[in-house]
C-alpha cells in the first residue's frame, strides 16, 4: 500500500508542476500588453509602468517564473488587481461555498443514479430500462444552463417554493445542486447500469441466490458493493468537473463561490485573480482524483498490483 | 449500414434531426423569415405569434430567425473543431501507440495527462479568457482540449490492431512503417473514430453554448444559442419563451448526436454481432 501511495504521488507531482507552469504562462498569452488590457484605454504611461512593475512583468521571464513558484510554495498567489486583496484569501473565503455545491450536487446525482442504475440493470431490455435509458441520455444532453432556468421557471416563479438566487440556508442550495448534479446523475446511472450488468452475471451472485437470500439482499448487499467500485472513480472525476461547472451555475444563481469569482475576475480583466482561481480549481480536481484513486485501491486491492 | 437503423428508432430520429440541422445550417439565411439582427423595439419581448412563431427577444429580434442562424454558428464551430481534433488526435495518438517507447510515454504521460488535469471546460475558459474573444480563438481553445479524447481512443485502438496478424503479414511482405500505419492500421480504427466524432460534435456544441452563455464565445450580435439563453436569463419572469425555444434547439441537437453515437457504439459492439 505504501509503495502504491508513493508511486501515485510521484505521478501526481509532475502533473501539478505542469499545471502550475501552464497557469503561469496564461498571462503571457494575452495578445498585446496584458497591463494595458487590465487598465483599459484611458491609462497613462506612468500608470501602466507602475502596474507592470507591481506585477513583476518588467522582469525577465525566468525570474518571474521563479518568483511565482516560490510565492506559491509560501501560499502567496499574488494580489488581486481590482480590490488589492491577496488572491489566496479571496479564493479561500469563497471556497467553502463551492465545495458545498459540489458535495450537494454529487449526493443528489448518487441518490438518483444508484437506484435507477440498479433497476435498469435488473430489468434489462424491459420498459423500465428503456425509459431510464432514454431519460439518462436526455439528462446527459441537458446542459446545466438550460436545466437551471427551467427549474427556476417551475419552482421559483411558477410554484414560488424555492429562492431564485443567493446562498441562504438549505432551500437556496436545492436548485443549484439539482442543476449541477442533473447531468452527472444521468451519466452515473449509465455507469451503475453497466457495472451492475457485469456483476449480476458473476458466480458469487448465483451462490448468494442459491443460498436462498432475498433478491434485495443479493442486489444491494452483494452485487452493488462490487458494482460501485468502478463508479467510485467516476464520482471523483465528477466532483472535480463540478468545480468547473460551478462557474456557470454560480453565475446563474449568484452563488458566492470560486466559480463565480473566476468569471468576475475574467470580465474585470483581473488576471492575477483569474490565474489564482483557475489554479485553485485545477489543483482541487487533481487532489480529488488522487484521493479517489487511493480509495479505489483501498476498496479493491487488485488495483495496486497493476 | 442498414442494420444500424433497423429497429433502432432513436438512431433514426437522431439521423433525421442531424440531417435536418445540416440542411438548416447550410440554408439558414434563406430559411430565416427575418434578418436575425434587425431590431423591432415595438415587438420587444412579445410571445409567440403567427408573424413570429417563437416570439421576439428583448430587442424585438425574431427568435426563430436567430435560432436558425444560431444552428449555422453551432454546426460550423463543432464541425471545424471536430475535424481538427480528430486529425490531430488520431495522428498523434495513433503514432504514439504505433511507435511506442519514449514517444508513447511522452504523449500519454506528459501531454495528455497534463491536459486532462484540467477539469471539464476550465482549460477552454482559461484559454479564451486570456486569448480574448473571437471565433478563431474559441475554435483554437476547443481544439486544444478536444483532440485529447481522439488521441486516447486512437492510441488504444492502434495498440490493439498493431498486434494482429494482417499487420505482421504486411510487415513480412516488406511494407514500410508509414505504409502499414496509413493503409493497414488507420482504416481499421475508422469505426471508433466515427463514434467519437458523433459524441464529439455533441460535446463541442455544448461547450460552444457554455462559452457563449458566459459571454466568452461568439461576440454579439451574431446569434448563438448560448448567448440567447444568457439574454433570456434576465427575462425569466416576463418572457419565458426566450428560454424555452433556444433550450429546445440546443437539447435536441445534442441529444440527436448522442443518439447517433450510442447507436453506432451498439452497432459496432462485437457483443451485439448477429443481432
Amino acid at each position: 500500500m505504501v509503495a502504491f501511495l508513493v508511486r501515485r504521488l510521484a505521478l501526481t507531482l509532475p502533473i501539478i508542476w505542469i499545471v502550475v507552469t501552464l497557469v503561469f504562462g496564461l498571462i503571457h498569452m494575452v495578445p498585446g500588453d496584458p497591463v494595458a488590457q487590465m487598465l483599459g484605454e484611458g491609462a497613462s504611461v506612468t500608470e501602466v509602468e507602475r502596474l507592470r512593475h507591481e506585477l513583476g512583468l518588467d522582469r525577465p521571464m525566468l525570474e518571474q517564473y521563479r518568483a511565482y513558484m516560490t510565492g506559491l510554495l509560501q501560499g502567496d498567489m499574488g494580489i488581486s488587481f481590482r480590490n488589492q486583496e491577496p488572491v489566496a484569501s479571496s479564493i479561500l473565503s469563497r471556497y467553502p461555498a463551492t465545495m458545498e455545491l459540489a458535495v450537494a450536487g454529487t449526493l443528489f446525482s448518487l441518490v438518483l443514479a444508484i437506484p435507477f442504475g440498479v433497476i435498469s440493470s435488473v430489468r434489462r431490455g424491459r420498459l423500465a430500462d428503456r425509459a431510464i435509458g432514454f431519460f439518462s441520455l436526455l439528462g446527459v444532453s441537458l446542459p446545466s444552463f438550460v436545466l437551471a432556468p427551467l427549474l427556476i421557471l417551475l419552482f421559483s416563479i411558477g410554484l414560488g417554493i424555492l429562492p431564485v438566487s443567493g446562498r441562504d440556508g438549505f432551500a437556496s442550495l436545492i436548485l443549484p445542486a439539482v442543476s449541477i448534479g442533473g447531468a452527472f446523475a444521468a451519466f452515473t446511472t449509465r455507469m451503475v447500469r453497466g457495472s451492475m450488468l457485469e456483476e449480476i452475471q458473476q458466480d458469487y451472485v448465483r451462490t448468494a441466490r442459491a443460498k436462498g437470500l432475498s433478491e434485495r439482499v443479493v442486489l444491494y448487499h452483494h452485487a452493488l458493493r462490487n458494482g460501485l467500485i468502478p463508479v467510485l472513480t467516476v464520482i471523483g472525476l465528477q466532483m472535480g468537473a463540478m468545480m468547473a461547472g460551478a462557474m456557470i451555475i454560480e453565475t446563474i444563481f449568484s452563488w458566492p463561490g470560486v466559480g463565480r469569482l473566476t468569471i468576475q475576475a475574467i470580465f474585470a480583466r483581473d488576471y492575477p485573480l483569474a490565474q489564482g482561481c483557475i489554479l485553485a480549481i485545477s489543483l482541487t480536481y487533481i487532489f480529488i482524483n488522487l484521493i479517489t484513486d487511493i480509495l479505489y485501491s483501498a476498496v479493491d486491492p487488485r488495483i495496486r498490483y497493476d | 449500414m442498414t442494420s444500424l437503423f433497423r429497429g433502432n428508432k432513436l438512431a433514426v430520429a437522431g439521423l433525421v434531426i442531424v440531417a435536418g440541422l445540416i440542411f438548416v445550417a447550410v440554408f439558414a439565411t434563406w430559411l430565416a423569415p427575418y434578418d436575425p439582427a434587425t431590431q423591432q423595439l415595438m415587438n420587444r419581448l412579445d410571445g409567440p405569434s403567427w408573424q413570429h412563431p417563437f416570439g421576439n427577444d428583448e430587442l424585438g429580434r425574431d427568435i426563430l430567425s436567430r435560432i436558425l442562424l444560431g444552428a449555422r454558428v453551432s454546426m460550423r464551430v463543432a464541425a471545424t473543431v471536430v475535424l481538427f481534433s480528430s486529425v490531430v488526435g488520431v495522428l498523434v495518438g495513433g503514432l504514439a501507440g504505433y511507435v511506442g517507447g519514449k514517444l508513447d510515454v511522452f504523449v500519454t504521460a506528459v501531454v495528455i495527462n497534463s491536459l486532462l488535469a484540467f477539469p471539464g471546460i476550465l482549460l477552454v475558459i482559461a484559454l479564451v479568457a486570456f486569448l480574448g474573444p473571437g471565433l478563431d480563438r474559441m475554435i483554437f481553445a476547443l481544439t486544444i482540449t478536444g483532440w485529447v479524447g481522439f488521441a486516447r481512443m486512437a492510441r488504444g485502438q492502434v495498440l490493439k490492431v498493431k498486434t494482429l496478424e494482417f499487420v505482421e503479414a504486411a510487415r513480412a511482405l516488406g511494407a514500410s512503417n508509414l505504409r502499414i500505419f496509413i493503409s493497414h492500421i488507420l482504416p481499421n480504427i475508422v469505426q471508433p473514430v466515427l463514434i467519437q466524432t458523433s459524441i464529439g460534435m455533441a460535446g463541442v456544441i455544448l461547450a460552444e453554448a457554455s462559452l457563449s452563455f458566459l459571454g466568452l464565445g461568439i461576440t454579439p450580435p451574431a446569434p448563438s444559442w448560448g448567448a440567447m439563453l444568457n439574454d433570456a436569463r434576465t427575462h425569466l419572469f416576463d418572457a419565458p419563451h426566450m428560454v424555452v425555444f433556444p433550450s429546445m434547439a440546443l437539447v435536441m441537437t445534442v441529444l440527436s448526436f448522442n443518439f447517433l453515437g450510442d447507436a453506432l457504439r451498439d452497432w459496432l459492439d462485437p457483443k451485439n454481432l448477429g443481432k
